[in-house]
C-alpha cells in the first residue's frame, strides 16, 4: 500500500510513457495494414487515412472497445492472491506493457509478422506466471483467446469468399456490370453500416449508459446502415464510365464505383481496429490507473477514464503519422492486385469479424484476420498470386511471440520489483 | 521499426501480368516475319538482316521476361490456376518466338530467293499465321477478366467463343500451308532438291507460328474447364 502511495506519480508517469510507446507501435504497424488497401486503391490519400484513423480508431475504442479492454485488464489474470500487494499488479502491468512494446519493436525491425495482441497476451501470462503463480492465469480464458486467433481469420476468410461470390453474381457476371454496380453498391455499404453498428449496439452499451433493447438495436442499426448507404449512393452516382480504360480491363469502370465505397470500408477497418487493438495498449494502463486512484485497492469494477482512451488514440495517431504512413505507402503501391472490388470484400469481411470478436471481448489480430480475408478472396479464384509463405511465418510468430512476450515481461517485472522494492 | 508489412508480404506478383507482357513481346516477334518475307520477295538483303536483328532482339527480350517469371513463381504461391498449366502456356508462347527466330536465322544464313510462283501465297500464309498469333494474344489479354470472375460465367463463355474462332483461323492456315506445299512439289523438278527441302521446311515453320498460337489457346481452355 505504502509503495503505491509513495511512488504514485512515478508509476503513473511510467504507465503513460509505456502506454504511449505501445500504442505508438500499434499505430506504426497495424493501422497501416488495416488502411493500406484503401490508400492503394486511391480511394483516400495518406493524409486522409491518418485523419480517418484518428477519428474512427478513437470512436472504435470508445464505443466498442470496452469489452476487450476489460479482458486485457482482468480477464487473463486473477489478482485475488495479491490483494494485499497491489504494487505487484502495478509492476506486472508496467512490465507487460513494456515487454509487448519492446517485442513489437524487435519483431517489426526484423520483419516478423507479429501481432500486437499476441504480444500483450503473452506478456500478461508471463507476468502472472512469475509474479503471482501458475493458478493466477485464467487458463480457460487464455485457451479461448488462442482458439479465437485461429478461428477469426478463418471466419474473415469465409465472409470475404461469400462477399466476392455475391459481387460476381450480382455485378461482374452480368451484361451491364457498371449499371449493376451503381445499383447494388449502396446495398453493400448498407450491409457494412448495418452489420458493424448492429454488432456494436446489440443489447446496448452499458459502459456508455446506453441500454437498448434488441429491437431498438436493430432499428438503430438499420437507420445507421441506410444513412451510410445514402451517402455512398450520392458518391457513386457521380462516377462515370471510362470506355478507354474499359477496353484495357473490362471491369475498370466497375472498380471506379467501388473506389468511393472503399472510404467506408477504411472507416470501418479503423473502427474495428480501434475497438480491438487500442485495448492492448490502454488495458494495462487502465489497470494501473485504477489501482493508483483507489489508493491501492485492486478494484474489480471501475469506469474507464476518458483520458486513457484519448491517450491511446493519440499514441496510435502519432505512430501512424511518424512511421505508419511510410508502411502505408509501400503497401499501397505493392498490392495493386487488391482491386477495389477485392479490397472492399476483404475489408468488409475483416471489419465485421473484428468487431464481432471485440463485442465478445476477445482480443484478436486485425492483421491476421485481414490476411485470412484476402485468402478467402483467393479461394474464390479471385487473386493473381498469394504467397502462402506468410501463413507459415504467422504460425511461427504465434509459437514464438507468446513465450518471448512472457520472458520479457518476467524480466521487466523483476527489474521493476528490484528498483521499487 | 516497421520496415516490412505482413500484409503486403501476402501479395505475390501476379503471374498473369507477366504472361501477358511475354505474349505481347512474342507476338511482336511473329509480326516481324511478314516484313522479313516481304524484304526477301523484294530481294532487299539489307532489310532482311535488319528485320532479323529486330526479331533476335525481341526474342531475347521475351526470354528475359520468361526467365523472370519462372524465377518468381515459387511453389508457395497460391494461384487460381494450376502452376504447371501456367508454365506450359509460357513454354508454348516461348516456342512461337523461337520459331520466328528460326525462320529469320535460316533466311539470313542461307541466301534464298522466293520462286515467283510462291511469292503471293507465301505472304498470304504468313499474314494469316500472324493473325492467329494476334488472336491468341487477344485471348491471353482476357486473363485479368477471367481472374475477376474466377474463370467462370460470362467471361469464360466469351473466351470459349474466342478460342473457337482461334481454332478456325488455325485450320485456315493449315489449308493455306498444304496448298502452298502442293504448289512447291509441283515445281520440284525445276528446282534444286535442297531448295525444295528448305522451302518445305520454311512453310512448316511459318505454319508452326499458328500451331503454337493455337496450342496456347487450347491450354488456356483447360484453365477454364477445371
Amino acid at each position: 500500500m505504502e509503495i503505491i502511495v509513495q511512488y504514485a506519480p512515478v508509476f503513473l508517469a511510467l504507465a503513460i510513457v509505456f502506454g504511449l510507446y505501445m500504442t505508438w507501435g500499434i499505430g506504426a504497424n497495424d493501422v497501416a495494414n488495416a488502411m493500406g488497401t484503401s490508400v492503394g486503391a486511391r480511394a483516400i490519400t495518406v493524409k486522409q487515412a491518418i485523419l480517418i484513423a484518428a477519428v474512427f480508431e478513437f470512436a472504435g475504442a470508445f464505443i466498442a472497445g470496452g469489452n476487450v479492454t476489460s479482458t486485457i485488464r482482468k480477464g487473463i489474470i486473477d489478482p485475488t492472491p495479491i490483494a494485499g500487494q497491489p504494487e505487484v499488479l502495478v509492476y506486472g502491468m508496467l512490465a507487460a506493457l513494456l515487454a509487448a512494446a519492446v517485442w513489437l519493436t524487435i519483431a517489426s525491425w526484423r520483419g516478423w509478422p507479429v501481432s500486437t495482441t499476441h504480444s500483450i497476451v503473452g506478456a500478461l501470462v508471463g507476468f502472472a506466471l512469475v509474479g503471482i503463480g501458475v493458478d493466477a492465469v485464467q487458463w480457460n480464458k487464455v485457451g479461448l483467446i488462442v482458439a479465437s486467433w485461429v478461428i477469426s481469420p478463418a471466419l474473415g476468410g469465409l465472409l470475404a469468399f461469400l462477399l466476392m461470390q455475391s459481387i460476381r453474381k450480382l455485378i461482374l457476371n452480368t451484361e451491364n456490370p457498371f449499371q449493376n454496380a451503381q445499383k447494388y453498391g449502396p446495398f453493400y455499404v448498407f450491409l457494412l453500416g448495418f452489420v458493424i453498428s448492429l454488432v456494436t449496439l446489440f443489447k446496448g452499451l452499458s459502459h456508455l449508459d446506453l441500454d437498448l433493447s434488441v429491437g431498438a438495436s436493430f432499428a438503430s442499426a438499420i437507420i445507421f446502415g441506410l444513412s451510410t448507404a445514402f451517402i455512398s449512393w450520392l458518391l457513386i452516382r457521380r462516377v462515370t464510365m471510362d470506355p478507354k480504360a474499359d477496353r484495357k480491363y473490362h471491369f475498370a469502370s466497375v472498380e471506379k464505383i467501388f473506389t468511393p465505397m472503399m472510404i467506408f470500408s477504411a472507416c470501418s477497418m479503423a473502427f474495428a481496429h480501434g475497438s480491438n487493438d487500442v485495448a492492448n495498449g490502454i488495458g494495462p494502463l487502465a489497470a494501473i490507473v485504477s489501482v493508483i486512484n483507489s489508493g491501492g485497492e485492486i478494484a474489480q469494477k471501475s469506469a474507464l477514464p476518458l483520458w486513457i482512451l484519448v491517450l491511446g488514440g493519440t499514441g496510435i495517431v502519432i505512430g501512424l503519422a511518424t512511421l505508419g504512413y511510410r508502411v502505408m505507402k509501400t503497401i499501397g503501391t505493392k498490392i495493386t492486385e487488391l482491386t477495389p472490388t477485392r479490397g472492399f470484400s476483404a475489408e468488409l469481411a475483416a471489419a465485421a469479424t473484428v468487431v464481432l470478436a471485440s463485442r465478445t471481448g476477445l482480443p484478436v489480430s486485425t492483421t491476421h484476420i485481414l490476411v485470412g480475408a484476402v485468402i478467402g478472396v483467393g479461394l474464390a479464384r479471385g487473386m493473381g498470386a498469394i504467397d502462402l509463405r506468410v501463413i507459415g511465418k504467422i504460425v511461427v510468430s504465434w509459437v514464438v511471440t507468446l513465450p518471448a512476450g512472457a520472458i520479457l515481461a518476467a524480466l521487466f517485472f523483476f527489474t521493476l520489483k528490484g528498483i521499487f522494492g | 521499426m516497421a520496415q516490412k508489412s505482413t500484409f503486403s508480404a501476402l501479395f505475390g506478383k501476379s503471374p498473369f501480368k507477366a504472361l501477358q507482357t511475354h505474349m505481347r513481346e512474342v507476338v511482336e516477334c511473329a509480326r516481324d516475319v511478314e516484313p522479313l518475307i516481304q524484304a526477301l520477295a523484294d530481294a532487299d538483303q539489307a532489310e532482311v538482316v535488319r528485320v532479323k536483328d529486330r526479331i533476335f532482339e525481341r526474342e531475347a527480350k521475351a526470354d528475359k521476361i520468361k526467365n523472370k517469371l519462372r524465377l518468381h513463381l515459387p511453389k508457395s504461391f497460391f494461384m487460381p490456376v494450376d502452376r504447371r498449366d501456367l508454365l506450359e502456356i509460357l513454354h508454348l508462347q516461348d516456342t512461337i518466338a523461337n520459331r520466328a527466330q528460326d525462320i529469320a536465322g535460316l533466311l539470313v544464313e542461307r541466301k534464298m530467293t522466293i520462286p515467283p510462283f510462291m511469292q503471293v501465297p507465301l505472304i498470304a500464309l504468313t499474314a494469316r499465321c500472324i493473325d492467329t498469333c494476334e488472336h491468341s494474344l487477344s485471348v491471353i489479354e482476357e486473363l485479368d477478366e477471367l481472374v475477376a470472375l474466377g474463370f467462370r460465367g460470362l467471361e469464360a463463355d466469351k473466351v470459349n467463343g474466342m478460342l473457337k474462332e482461334l481454332n478456325d483461323i488455325e485450320n485456315e492456315t493449315d489449308e493455306l500451308g498444304m496448298a502452298l506445299a502442293r504448289t512447291l512439289f509441283e515445281h520440284e523438278d525445276d528446282m534444286k532438291p535442297v531448295s525444295v527441302m528448305m522451302w518445305y521446311r520454311l512453310i512448316e515453320w511459318i505454319g508452326d507460328l499458328a500451331d503454337y498460337a493455337e496450342k496456347v489457346g487450347d491450354r488456356l481452355r483447360l484453365l477454364i474447364a477445371r
